[in-house]
């Protein structure tokens, strides 16, 4: 087949035509249907028709291609212009007019019967080709979708003026008209050129015979426009349902020219505009509900109430059910009130309703009210794209004042208010930095480290003021030669034999906050550390030095003297319990921190035990309590002591096991027996001397948190508190301490009786 | 004479097995109750029931629930109705279902009728369920074109209380 070149008006009229032909979209047509009605429609002879046919190949492929199609419809202009059939003639023959198509289908026929009739006068040759695109062109005003065909906009570009003429000669009359031929698309399609296209043929005309391009791409649209449109079209037109409203719901003349020549007007504009919608709402109808609206509230930045609103739509005849439904899908924000958009949306549903369409279930997008009313009252039809509505249900209308809060209303709120409230992340403050912060740095080690964390605090503490420590260091403190140091020691070993880590510990911040942050770890403790490596000690202070590090900030310095003299006792403690031989050295070592006080304690506890047991009165007591303390810091011989001892404990065995134990030993050389008694009875009094020291610790612990009392009244609430729950724990210990030292009182003294009465039996030996 | 009811509304979701009855009816204000049929109060605004057999079981079983709802109202007496109270809870269990009630402040009754099988359901799902048929039922109100005392035919509302009754079931 030999090139075939078409002229652009060909081109496109023959693009229309294949596009009309190709119903199923193949890029093949086939021999029947359409194509044969086509060629039917050229009035051409059927012997020419299949001439054609053969001419350009379709009966070889058994189908129109687009290049037989074409080769074809040339053919037929060929035909049609008198010119024989020939190959050649395709390229040949110029200045060709377009093949021309009598609209012989049936649609076509049904539909442009009556405005043949009607425009017979304006046709002239083109009788079948006019009426259909100025049908088309009525379908397009009232259309709110497709527009598909571009020589339709082409042929619209080319009459821009015809439109524009129309109005001046839309009557009163075609709302009647329209509203007769609301369900006849062929009618309404015939009536309205009657109306609207009446002038607007007239210019038609006039273009027409001014170029038959035009013509052409008319005619070449008559087929070509879908006929779906046009019954689509025909059954919804929305102006002529508007139209027909109007004297249900405004008695407004002019609204209605206005409308009729917006239509026209916008048809053009709207055929240009994307078509994929139906439920856009072009320009001019949009213009017209502005224009309602006004009339029931005239600010459109406003709402209209329910109320006024029903009354406006009841006038539209619709049942009240599919008001009620129209109202619920375009009240978008549910608030009992339309705004200028969802009156629109609800005007625009209602035009749809009364052409025939179904409501929808929800709402279309173009008919989403805006997020914020750009150009309500501003334009007119300036822009196409405004038919568009994409609005976003997260916000109404600033100015709309809810009656009832929504979901939708609630939602800007919301996010305003999260925008607005800024997550504050709470800081961590420190109160004051002293005591308190150390206190609390205290509690929370607790909870946390039953150890003694607060004794490196102490041992911290310890080297800022030694004097204080002196001075503070209570009676233990003193029958130890040792400084200040070691009876804070103790004092600190005491709290820690109970086990009452809150107290000691928080006497221990009182002061190691103060100390820790001026002063490196001081040299002292290491020894006591040392001893203190197989204890938890070590381990104790690591923790506890890095953690005043990192929060000690300032600590007042009249804090420090009190953790001191409880710490002092410690080392003190230590000290003694590496001096003596005994097995308080071994029983210590295994034993863990709570130990080690326990065994200075213990020492301290002997001498004050012994000085209890040995002598029958105090005074011997603070004497051995100052000898034992002198030996064990000079290491003294454990065989003094522990002749000391064993007496003592001798005594104490006698109370505690008199029967068999004190009488077989009793009569027997005082130095060995008491050696075996006090070997045995250390280790029954190993318990009960810890006991003992825990309520001597108790009672160091005390005496240490005493002097520390009035500071932590002075300081805050949790000074406060943390000074009363340890006098509390004290009274406690304190109590117990007390029960348990009646009770030994009490052995003590049977022992004294039977020492008595064995003296008794002895003199009368002596005597003799 | 045309009887009409007065102005609070039962709601009546019925679920049993992959069933929901919601049942909206008229319950009786005290404002009325003088101008009102005595015996015509709490008529249904809305029935519902999913799957819809033995519908009229349902239908009994919640209005005999509604004289459980209404004893509730009057014992609370003159106590703030908030939010809390709106809430009636199990109304009361039976056998096969539990009946769970919920009033507005506007005396709008909602019952709903869940089978006691389905042990998913949970106090505070009921809670959400009761929460969203008030909101849609506010919606309704909030159309002008509905009158109040009409039996509700809102497309929103048998939306919304489908997807709840299938979320359910």
């Amino acid at each position: 087949m030999e090139g075939l070149t078409l002229s652009d008006a060909e081109q496109k009229y023959y693009s229309d035509l294949f596009s009309y032909c190709d119903i199923e979209s193949t890029k093949k047509v086939a021999a029947n249907g359409r194509v044969l009605e086509l060629f039917r429609a050229a009035q051409l002879p059927n012997d020419v028709v299949l001439q054609i046919m053969e001419l350009c190949g379709a009966t070889r492929l058994g189908y129109f291609g687009r290049s037989q199609f074409y080769i074809a419809l040339k053919l037929v202009a060929v035909a049609q212009s008198g010119f024989p059939l020939r190959v050649e003639s395709i390229n040949t023959v110029k200045d060709l007019p377009l093949p021309r198509f009598v609209a012989s289908k049936n649609e076509q026929e049904s539909r442009h019967a009556a405005s043949y009739s009607s425009d017979s006068e304006n046709q002239g040759s083109y009788s079948g080709v006019i009426p259909p695109p100025p049908g088309r062109g009525q379908v397009k005003k009232g259309s709110v979708s497709h527009d598909p065909v571009q020589p339709r906009t082409s042929a619209d570009q080319q009459e821009p003026a015809s439109p524009v003429v129309s109005p001046q000669q839309s009557p009163p009359t075609s709302p009647h008209t329209w509203r007769k031929h609301n369900r006849h698309p062929s009618g309404g399609n015939s009536e309205r050129p009657l109306t609207g296209p009446g002038p607007f043929w007239s210019p038609f005309g006039e273009a027409q015979s001014g170029s038959s391009a035009g013509d052409a791409v008319w005619s070449g649209h008559s087929p070509p426009p879908p006929q779906e449109n046009w019954v689509s079209f025909a059954d919804t037109p929305p102006t002529s349902t508007l139209l027909t409203m109007h004297p249900a719901s405004v008695q407004d003349q002019t609204t209605v020219r206005t409308v009729a020549s917006a239509t026209t007007a916008n048809e053009i504009r709207r055929q240009s505009s994307s078509y994929d919608d139906p439920w856009k709402i072009t320009d001019e109808q949009r213009q017209y509900y502005v224009n309602q609206f006004k009339t029931i509230q005239p600010d459109l930045n406003g709402f209209i109430p329910g109320s006024a609103a029903k009354e406006f739509f009841t006038k539209s005849k619709l049942p009240i059910l599919e008001l009620s439904h129209i109202w619920e899908l375009s009240d978008f924000d549910k608030d009992g009130a339309l705004t200028l958009d969802e009156f629109c949306a609800a005007f625009h549903l209602v035009v749809a309703r009364k052409n025939g369409y179904d409501l929808p279930e929800k709402l279309p997008e173009s008919l989403m009210p805006k997020l914020i009313d750009l150009e309500d009252s501003a334009d007119v039809g300036d822009q196409p794209g405004e038919v568009g509505y994409s609005g976003s249900p997260a916000e109404a209308p600033p100015s709309k004042s809810p009656s009832m809060p929504s979901l939708n209303q609630t939602w800007p709120e919301l996010n305003q208010s999260s925008e607005d409230t800024a997550i504050v992340h709470p800081v961590p403050i420190r109160m004051t930095p002293s005591k308190i912060h150390m206190q609390e740095m205290e509690l929370k080690r607790t909870g946390s480290d039953h150890t003694n964390p607060t004794s490196p605090l102490l041992v911290k503490t310890s080297d800022l003021s030694e004097e204080s420590k002196i001075n503070s260091s209570v009676k233990f403190a003193s029958g130890n030669t040792v400084d200040g140091y070691s009876s804070s020691d103790s004092f600190t070993s005491d709290p820690e034999q109970l086990g009452n880590n809150v107290t000691h510990q928080r006497s221990h911040s009182g002061t190691s906050p103060d100390n820790t942050a001026p002063p490196p770890p001081p040299p002292r403790p290491q020894p006591s550390h040392s001893r203190s490596s197989s204890l938890d000690m070590n381990r104790t202070f690591a923790v506890t030095t890095g953690q005043q590090q990192a929060g000690v900030v300032a600590h007042p310095p009249a804090v420090p003297p009190r953790p001191q003299p409880s710490q002092a006792p410690g080392p003190v403690v230590h000290r003694p319990v590496d001096a003596d031989g005994l097995i308080t050295h071994t029983s210590t070592s295994p034993q863990q921190i709570p130990e080690q006080p326990n065994f200075a304690d213990f020492s301290q506890f002997e001498v004050f035990a012994a000085s209890n047991v040995n002598e029958e009165q105090e005074d011997e007591a603070e004497k051995h309590a100052e000898v034992l303390p002198v030996e064990k810091a000079s290491d003294p011989a454990s065989s003094l002591r522990v002749a000391k001892t064993d007496s003592k404990i001798e005594e104490k065995t006698a109370a505690g096991a008199p029967a068999s134990v004190s009488k077989g030993t009793t009569p027997l050389a005082p130095p060995p027996k008491p050696v075996r008694r006090r070997l045995k009875s250390e280790d029954e009094l190993r318990p009960e001397v810890d006991e003992h020291t825990q309520k001597t610790g108790v009672l160091a612990a005390v005496l240490a948190s005493q002097p520390s009392i009035p500071r932590s009244v002075g300081k805050d609430k949790k000074a406060i508190q943390a000074s009363i729950r340890r006098n509390k724990e004290t009274n406690t210990v304190l109590a117990r301490l007390n029960s348990e030292l009646q009770q030994q009182l009490k052995d003590v003294l049977e022992e004294r009786i039977s020492l008595e009465v064995q003296l008794e039996q002895l003199r009368p030996f002596s005597h003799l | 004479m045309r009887v009409r009811s007065c102005d609070s509304l039962v709601l009546v979701v019925r679920v049993l097995r992959g069933r929901v009855l919601v049942v909206c009816a008229h319950g009786a204000d005290p404002r009325h109750l003088s101008c009102r049929h005595p015996f015509l109060q709490n008529y249904p605004l809305y029935i519902r029931s999913a799957p819809t057999e033995n519908e009229l079981k349902f239908h009994y079983m919640v209005h005999t629930s509604l004289d459980v709802v209404d004893e509730k109202i009057s014992a609370m007496g003159k106590a703030l109705v908030d939010q809390r109270e709106l809430y009636l809870g199990l109304l009361y269990p039976t056998e096969d279902y539990k009946v769970y009630g919920y009033v507005t402040n506007s005396k709008v009754k909602f019952v709903m009728v869940v089978d006691s099988s389905n042990t998913a359901l949970r106090d505070n799902e009921i809670r959400s369920m009761f929460r969203k048929l008030h909101n849609s039922y506010t919606d309704v109100m909030c159309n002008p074109f509905y009158n109040p005392g009409d039996r509700i035919q809102s497309r929103a509302f048998d939306s919304m209380v489908t997807s709840m009754m299938i979320q359910v079931c």
